[in-house]
């Protein structure tokens, strides 16, 4: 595109190469900093509104952000004639979703789009935690293999079993990739899936009972607040290991540290803690866990497809049609 | 397998040890005279050396072979037998086994371990985490795994679990082999070249031979490009090792995972500084559970032959 789009831009006529008049694109009010990534993908089919433009109390759609926004009933009212708010993100903390309803204002977020990179996540941290891949490749980096020989053996994954705690879709997405490796997959979660073919079990205690490795895949709730507290890694026991790409407040975090320096659970791989970014520097001496920085979801595929399904949210909404990623008010 | 000598080659699993030496063999321990000569060693031993235990770094070849007149078997602890003058074995009547089946698992699991591993930067993330690095901002963004195209060199029993775990990450399957395998789901290419030019993730899986020597050559590095990745869970020399190593450094191959290199334990250390690749030290069996089937296999073999019984998995 030969012109560029602005948050200045107000109220402005520019015509595009391709000759269509900016001002015949549907208006999206841009409530949140763009990259270039998002400014150019959404001028090629909307036109952008800034908040500070006279168009502003007259668009429909907008976009926000859960760093950048609080929708709450103060911004709907500064912008009365909104319709369809998209934001970038799964959760929606950040939006008063009863506020929406009320005013007959549809929501989107992203939907599924970080289940296939949170999966892979997952599972790489446990093959990594079972086969040493990373403490093995830093034992070559510092020549070991040169002067001590072989590393120490790892754990097989066929035949293990697996517990899943919380069997969303991201949940579901590491049981299907684990399944090809042999795993028994169990889980637990708010209910039991009727149409899933893995075991269910009614609580964690009895899950971490029951497994070899233990992969928190669930959001963060009142109910899932150290859902994995001292007794389930009591339960997990001396052989256990444990995944976590959920949140880092799914596990009492101190109990865990202990755990791990006293032996009592073997391993670890974890993407989350309770206090991002300070994570507990007992773990950094240990060379039976992976630590990785809230990093399972970023990928630029996925920065990708966040900025494709906001549009394709707002092509809906436009020509009528139900959002694809809509999210209701309970 | 009263008081029959078998030479072993490399420093075994203690569970093996234990066994061979429980059941009565004399062990004739190559691995703990690394000064002595090999062919020194085989001669002064000759009379009593009846098998050998080797692995994937240490068989029998014609020298060998030559010096022991008395070898009657060489049971491999590995499924690969590079390492083993086949042709002289079948000449002199030797018998040769090796462990198929038993490490496939692993070695495939391994193998998508490191393909995920290099996408996403597992080591290069841990090491930040560990730095406290975060405090001061957010690890780049790393590559999705899921839907990359996978290309496997083989399509024996390792490729296939490799392809069959890949196809859980909705990951389209190409291969490489001698001849096309008519596969339902999987794309034949009939060059390694080809293979390379069409996937992000190019897995060495087939056996080494002379004619799969340096089967990942400069072409084929170039062919996969500053995107693709090579992981390479066969054996160094599928590789040229030289072209592998200037490509990563110049930026001409997007990524690799190692668990095999030409001249181990020698791991080039230009590599060392490299984000994009993940290097293990030859793991790809390296599973208590497996290491353990190997040995039964081992011991299974011995046992059979010295017996006069059919051996379990006979190569030559």
């Amino acid at each position: 595109m030969s012109s560029s789009p602005s948050l200045t831009a107000a109220g402005v006529s520019i015509t595009t190469s391709n000759g269509s008049s900016l001002s015949d694109l549907p208006p999206i009010l841009v409530l949140r900093p763009l990259s270039d990534a998002w400014s150019s993908a959404l001028s090629a089919k909307f036109t952008v509104i800034s908040p500070s433009s006279p168009l502003s109390t007259s668009t429909h759609a907008a976009l926000v952000s859960a760093a950048y926004n609080k929708v709450d009933p103060a911004l709907l009212d500064q912008y009365p004639s909104l319709k369809c708010i998209a934001t970038t993100s799964v959760g929606v903390d950040h939006i008063d979703l009863e506020e929406c309803r009320r005013r007959g204002i549809q929501v989107a977020n992203v939907g599924e789009i970080f289940t296939k990179d949170v999966a892979d996540y997952a599972v790489v941290l446990l093959i990594d935690v079972m086969r040493r891949i990373t403490m093995s490749d830093r034992y070559v980096r510092n020549g070991l293999w040169m002067t001590r020989g072989d590393y120490p053996l790892g754990s097989k994954l066929r035949g293990k079993h697996v517990g899943i705690v919380g069997l969303g879709s991201i949940g579901s997405a590491i049981a299907k990739r684990l399944e090809a490796f042999g795993c028994k997959i169990s889980y637990v979660s708010t209910k039991p899936k009727p149409t899933v073919k893995y075991k269910y079990i009614p609580n964690v205690y009895d899950l971490a009972t029951e497994s070899d490795i233990l992969v928190v895949s669930c959001s963060l709730t009142k109910e899932t607040h150290h859902i994995v507290n001292k007794q389930v890694l009591q339960a997990l026991g001396k052989e256990g290991i444990i995944i976590n790409i959920g949140r880092g407040a799914n596990i009492d975090e101190p109990e865990l540290v202990r755990c791990l320096v006293q032996g009592e659970i073997k391993g670890a791989g974890l993407d989350v803690f309770e206090n991002e970014p300070d994570i507990p520097k007992e773990l950094f001496k240990m060379d039976n866990v992976v630590l990785t920085a809230h990093q399972s979801a970023l990928t630029p595929e996925a920065m990708s497809d966040i900025i494709q399904i906001c549009i394709a949210n707002f092509e809906a909404f436009f020509a009528g049609k139900p959002l694809l990623t809509p999210v209701m008010a309970d | 397998m009263d008081k029959i000598g078998v030479l072993v080659a490399f420093k075994p699993l203690p569970y093996l040890e234990q066994e061979l030496t429980r059941r009565g063999c004399r062990l004739f321990r190559l691995w703990e005279t690394p000064e002595s000569p090999v062919l020194e060693f085989c001669r002064q031993n000759a009379a009593d050396i009846q098998a050998i235990v080797g692995n994937s770094n240490y068989g029998a070849d014609a020298a060998m072979i030559d010096a022991l007149p008395k070898l009657e078997i060489v049971a491999s602890f590995s499924v690969g037998l590079d390492r083993v003058d086949l042709p002289k074995c079948k000449e002199r009547g030797i018998r040769v086994t090796n462990t198929p089946d038993v490490l496939t698992d692993d070695v495939a699991d391994l193998a998508i371990g490191l393909a995920i591993s290099v996408m996403r930067r597992i080591p290069s993330a841990d090491k930040y985490a560990r730095s406290g690095a975060w405090k001061k901002g957010e690890y780049t963004l790393t590559t999705r795994f899921s839907g990359k195209r996978v290309g496997i060199l083989g399509l024996g029993r390792i490729g296939l679990a490799i392809a069959k775990r890949a196809e859980a990450f909705d990951c389209p399957i190409s291969y490489y082999s001698r001849s096309d395998k008519s596969h339902p789901n999987y794309t034949y290419h009939s060059t390694p070249v080809d293979l390379a030019a069409n996937c992000d993730i190019l897995v060495v899986a087939c056996a080494l031979t002379e004619e799969t020597h340096h089967i990942v050559n400069r072409a084929v590095i170039d062919a996969l490009g500053p995107k693709g990745v090579l992981i390479n869970i066969g054996r160094g020399p599928h590789v040229d090792e030289p072209e592998l190593v200037a490509a990563l450094v110049e930026g001409r191959l997007g990524g690799a995972g190692l668990d095999v290199f030409e001249n181990e334990p020698h791991v080039p250390e230009e590599l060392f500084a490299l984000d994009n690749v993940v290097l293990v030290p030859h793991v790809g069996s390296a599973t208590i559970e497996t290491r353990t089937a190997m040995a039964d296999m081992v011991l299974g073999n011995l046992e059979a032959h010295f017996l006069k019984k059919p051996l379990l998995t006979p190569v030559v």
